[in-house]
């Protein structure tokens, strides 16, 4: 494993963005920031801008409006990247599903790395999700 | 052999690897400080050295529409100022016989380069949110500046000399600077323009995470943000060892006065990190009433009693 895999296990940054989701996953999202969890601890950071970022977070199906956003995006981050599908939108679309604004789910668009079911997923199940991510890299 | 001990004094110790991973363990000392202020457990030690490494393991991005020159060389110009800074006090500190004529002037223009390296740096990123932190950056330039050199001026006139050499021996003789009413008084008033110049809180206005989300340094990625943060790291090092050199008589490594700089340090970091954690981001019209008003205001009354003899 390379210095630079090893310490982009030390510290991952994250970059959020929301392709139309309910916000309920967002504010668990910020949750994980608090004293009770501190992310911090692992090193993790949410950044302001995608250039700063290792993790893609999204929330939510991909609506059509979203969908060239979501694409440049992922272009625009800087290599590697991982992307996290959040909630139960963000892996199968959830109960968006038959919306007529709705062109699937993330991975139908992007790759992604890792998914965090739930509605919204706990604070610790998306530690875990990250934990597994970091694992595998 | 002359040229040889200057580049390794800039290149290892004092310069650029003392500075860098002193500064880094500093940002440390500031993140961890900050998670304790918020009753979080905060990053372990090695935090800022993975963040570093794992910065110059990603790709590098050119936006589309940058101007390549400015947008590269501005972050080494800055690095390099900063480092440059950093060897000029350290030696001075160190050993004195290494000052010259001046050497304050020379510092204070060092240590504005990193920032016009970054107003540089935004402008040529052609990002609407860079050129605004661009912008703003350059007005908090003006807005500092001003009291930051009369603050320094007070400690140049007790002493009446503008070699560094000269403040501390003056110090050494007739006490430290902080002694003195006048002392007290521009000592404040540096660490309110030290704020500002690190762009902390509640003078971030150019970075303002949650606003410009990075301002003038959002389009850099890799490799290059690794040497905005190190310039970034470098900067929390020398400001205060200049605050230091100029109002509290000096760092020095022989004996146990080591453990009373190593406190001195870290007691003013300290403030400044307490002062970030404590305060809201002002706007910029805001940040500049309150340097060219009561800073200012401070600072010339500071140089007044240091003339009258206080």
């Amino acid at each position: 494993m390379s210095l630079a895999m090893k310490a982009l296990k030390k510290s991952p940054w994250v970059f959020h963005v929301n392709t139309g989701a309910c916000n309920n996953c967002d504010i668990e999202i910020l949750d994980c920031l608090t004293p009770r969890f501190d992310l911090e601890r692992f090193g993790i950071l949410l950044v302001g801008s995608i250039r700063h970022a290792d993790v893609l977070l999204v929330t939510g199906p991909v609506t059509r409006n979203c969908l060239p956003r979501i694409k440049r995006l992922y272009e625009q981050a800087p290599k590697p990247i991982k992307v996290v599908a959040l909630g139960a939108c963000g892996c199968r679309c959830g109960i968006f599903k038959d919306g007529y604004n709705i062109i699937g789910p993330l991975d139908k668009h992007i790759p992604v790395d890792a998914y965090i079911p739930g509605c919204p997923p706990k604070p610790e199940a998306i530690i875990m999700g990250v934990v597994k991510l970091l694992g595998t890299l | 052999m002359h040229t040889a001990k200057y580049i390794f004094n800039y290149l290892v110790f004092p310069g650029f690897v003392f500075t860098a991973v002193v500064g880094l363990l500093t940002t440390w000392v500031d993140r961890k400080v900050t998670a304790r202020i918020q009753w979080r457990v905060g990053p372990p030690w090695y935090q800022p050295f993975a963040d570093v490494a794992k910065l110059l393991g990603k790709e590098i991005i050119i936006p589309a529409g940058a101007r390549r020159t400015g947008f590269f060389l501005m972050p080494i110009v800055g690095l390099s100022a900063a480092t440059l800074a950093s060897t000029i006090l350290w030696l001075v500190n160190l050993h004195p016989g290494t000052s010259f004529v001046g050497d304050t002037i020379v510092l204070l223009y060092i240590m504005t380069i990193p920032a016009i390296a970054m107003i540089i740096g935004g402008s040529a990123s052609s990002n609407p949110l860079g050129i605004l932190g661009a912008s703003r950056e350059m007005k908090l330039l003006f807005a500092y500046e001003l009291p930051l050199v009369i603050a320094v001026m007070t400690s140049v006139y007790k002493a009446g000399s503008f070699s560094l050499q000269s403040i501390l021996a003056h110090q050494a003789q007739e006490g430290i600077m902080l002694g003195s009413f006048s002392g007290v008084i521009s000592f404040i008033v540096m660490l309110m323009c030290a704020q500002a110049k690190l762009t902390f809180v509640p003078f971030d206005i150019p970075e303002a995470e949650t606003e410009l989300a990075g301002g003038t340094h959002i389009e850099y990625s890799g490799g290059a943000l690794a040497v905005v943060k190190l310039t970034k790291a470098i900067m929390f090092f020398v400001m205060p060892i200049f605050i230091i050199t100029l109002f509290w008589g000096g760092i020095s490594f022989s004996g146990w006065r080591i453990l009373t700089s190593i406190l001195k340090y870290v007691a003013i970091v300290v403030i400044f990190v307490l002062v970030k954690n404590t305060n809201p981001r002002v706007r910029i019209d805001q940040a500049v009433r309150f340097f060219w008003g009561p800073m200012f205001i401070l600072s010339i009354a500071a140089m007044i009693l240091a003339v009258l003899g206080h």
